[in-house]
């Protein structure tokens, strides 16, 4: 799991643990790392809980971090990607080394680890790739549109690993969480329809089990981006949206 | 991205402040040295874990939820602060694991249950929640972390176990957790008739019974003075609890603020009398699941909202045991002469107190209800009924306190001094104050 220490990927990696889910956590900050892993332990992970360092920013270092699961789980039959960047449009837009490094991690560092990590899966006889989009990926926002592309990028990369890697029983789902209450979101007003990232969780394990390769959560985004993507270009313009 | 300022208000939803809510995952100082308020699940009643003054920073520590370890061998359990004792229940009930003490609602953090040393219905025999504590880490007030516990920094623990979160920022909690057999709770309850047979039925009960509790109807008068419902229960075996299973109970919710009409003396009274009816004077016994004996109201989502829109306090008191039951029946003719309560009270026997300086429950009687907030009446209504309280040596419980005057506090609480003291040791700037502790101890706004 990628991103198991904070928000919506804490609480997907507690459900996974309670269930006796064996997990190994790959992050940045080895110490985050450890406190999650003794958090997931204590909830009925199988001992030891694993952890390595790994930066989306920094792909150099993927297959090591692979490597270091790969052998402690023996071997792994899922990669979990939560993790990511968000900045508020005008912070990022006044600040190119902020935005590249969100699209460095967002983008190109999550393509270039679920590509590995399908390859991996797939020459051993298949497994699970989910990571996490989001629904500012399924429509441009004036206010949010630099974090959406990242997030659309990713959608249409998972879309396509799913349809290349299936038939090599690769599946990949990718996750468009609507707003959720998380530390990520915090001071952003709250629109309607805001989830909590416990329902989140459980809507993803739900899917991670059930086969699809795309889940809403909360479920009603689903149907709130299905109009959004059918207004027209003038309406949106019209709406400031 | 700073927070924005927003509603910041207790259960009772008065009074209503506005703050500035942090709710990071891990609990740390502002730089700048900002006073602030820590703040749980927000389930204490009046303005505990309000900012001391308007846009204050408020520091919700629910985010701060992680488990440090368990000791399955001892049930030692070492958490962040921000761990509420649903997840605890959720994690580990099945396991065989059951919180030491727990007041009535699950939506409570272990940092919470700490700082107002929180009782249950078990207090007549085992205490409140700090006598399961062995471990308490503060941010204090310098910026250091700090381990206290009952063989280190003592006095620092004491202050700490219902100091209100005023000592220093409760970070992690190490406890011991109880061995159950079952999620089941075999419970007995009782029609009583008056408050001397409530009282009794609560003194026999407490020798054979860990759990314990009366609700009363306390517009009830005359004769029918404390009239009510005995509860007792205890975990249940592995054969007693047989092959239930749990049903996932559909959670209501109250959707919006009820009209102040809806809770008016006519209905109220009906519906206590009906209570009191429907039970009669039977025992009855049967096995119910821990959510139903000991969080009935978690069952209904933000039912705090019944009370209008002006809100409700909540009154709890503790009259020493050895006042005799006079004192308790003065204050619940009080209250329905007043016509001031509403649905039921709740009445507790309590054991000895806790070494803590500010811990409420005392050996004792207590009662708790709700109290409509009907402005300048029902605050008089408390001063009161504090008068009353303090004449015969009890105390008020701060977790539900709004409107108490901090002359008032300190003679129902010896060991006030003792408190002030350690805590101007620790922060002699008054980093940790909220609007409590402005009224009660005058600290700055």
């Amino acid at each position: 799991m990628v991103g198991a220490t904070r928000g919506m990927g804490r609480a997907l990696a507690r459900r996974l643990a309670e269930r006796g889910d064996a997990l190994f956590l790959l992050g940045r900050d080895e110490a985050e790392l450890d406190l999650s892993a003794r958090d997931l332990e204590a909830r009925g992970a199988p001992l030891p809980v694993g952890q390595a360092r790994l930066d989306l920013g920094e792909p150099a270092g993927f297959a090591a971090a692979l490597d270091a699961a790969d052998g402690a789980l023996s071997r792994i039959d899922a990669l979990v990607v939560t993790g990511g960047l968000f900045a508020r449009q005008d912070e990022l837009a006044a600040d190119p080394a902020r935005l590249t490094a969100l699209l460095q991690a967002n983008f190109t560092g999550t393509v270039l680890l679920c590509q590995q990590a399908a390859e991996r899966l797939a020459a051993r006889g298949g497994g699970l790739i989910c990571a996490f989009g989001s629904v500012a990926g399924d429509r441009a926002r004036r206010s949010n549109y630099l974090y959406g592309a990242s997030k659309a990028g990713l959608a249409v990369f998972l879309d396509g690993l799913d349809l290349a890697y299936r038939e090599r029983g690769v599946r990949v789902l990718c996750v468009k969480p609507g707003f959720v209450r998380t530390a990520m979101t915090a001071g952003l007003p709250v629109p309607p329809f805001a989830g909590e990232p416990e329902a989140v969780a459980r809507r993803v394990l739900a899917a991670m089990d059930a086969g699809g390769h795309e889940v809403y959560a909360p479920g009603v985004w689903r149907f709130v981006m299905l109009l959004i993507r059918a207004l027209p270009r003038a309406v949106l313009r019209r709406v400031q949206f | 991205m700073g927070p924005v300022v927003e509603e910041v208000a207790g259960w009772g939803r008065h009074p209503v402040g506005r703050g500035r809510v942090e709710r990071p995952e891990h609990l740390a100082l502002p730089a700048d040295g900002e006073p602030l308020v820590p703040r749980g699940l927000g389930r204490a009643y009046g303005d505990a874990a309000l900012p001391a003054r308007p846009g204050g920073l408020v520091l919700e520590s629910t985010r701060a939820d992680r488990i440090r370890s368990f000791e399955p061998a001892t049930g030692r359990l070492h958490c962040e602060a921000g761990l509420s004792l649903a997840e605890i229940l959720r994690v580990f009930v099945p396991r065989g694991w059951f919180p030491p003490v727990t007041p009535g609602t699950k939506f409570v953090t272990v940092g919470a249950c700490v700082a107002c040393d929180v009782h249950g219905k078990n207090h007549h025999r085992d205490g409140s929640f700090g006598n399961f504590v062995d471990r308490v880490t503060l941010r204090t007030a310098d910026g250091r972390l700090v381990e206290c516990g009952p063989d280190r920094e003592r006095e620092l623990f004491l202050a700490t176990l219902g100091g209100m979160g005023l000592t220093g920022l409760i970070v992690d909690v190490t406890l011991r957790l109880r061995r159950v057999q079952s999620p089941w709770i075999v419970l007995e309850t009782q029609g009583m008739a008056s408050l001397d047979a409530m009282l009794e039925g609560l003194r026999l009960s407490a020798t054979h019974w860990p759990y314990t509790v009366g609700w009363i109807d306390c517009l009830a008068r005359g004769r029918d003075l404390g009239r009510g419902i005995l509860m007792r229960g205890r975990h249940a075996t592995q054969v007693e609890a047989g092959t239930r299973r749990a049903r996932r109970a559909m959670p209501l919710r109250v959707p919006f603020d009820a009209p102040e009409w809806l809770l008016n003396p006519l209905f109220m009274r009906w519906f206590n009398r009906a209570y009191a009816w429907s039970h009669g004077t039977a025992l009855r016994r049967r096995v119910v699941s821990y959510d139903a004996f000991f969080y009935p109201l978690d069952a209904v989502e933000r039912w705090n909202r019944l009370y209008g829109r002006r809100g409700f306090l909540q009154y709890q008191c503790v009259l020493p045991r050895a006042a005799g039951p006079r004192p308790v029946a003065t204050l619940l003719e009080r209250l329905a002469v007043a016509g001031a309560a509403s649905f039921l009270a709740v009445i507790k026997d309590c054991g000895p107190a806790s070494d803590a300086y500010l811990s409420f429950p005392m050996e004792g009687t207590t009662l708790a209800l709700d109290l409509p907030n009907r402005g300048a009446v029902t605050e008089a209504l408390v001063h009161d009924l504090n008068a009353s309280v303090i004449e015969h040596g009890g105390r008020v419980y701060l977790a539900k306190d709004a409107v108490t005057r901090g002359e008032d506090f300190a003679r129902m609480m010896p060991r006030l001094p003792e408190w002030r003291a350690v805590r101007e040791r620790w922060d002699p700037a008054r980093r940790f104050r909220s609007a409590q502790s402005v009224r009660l101890f005058g600290d700055p706004a």
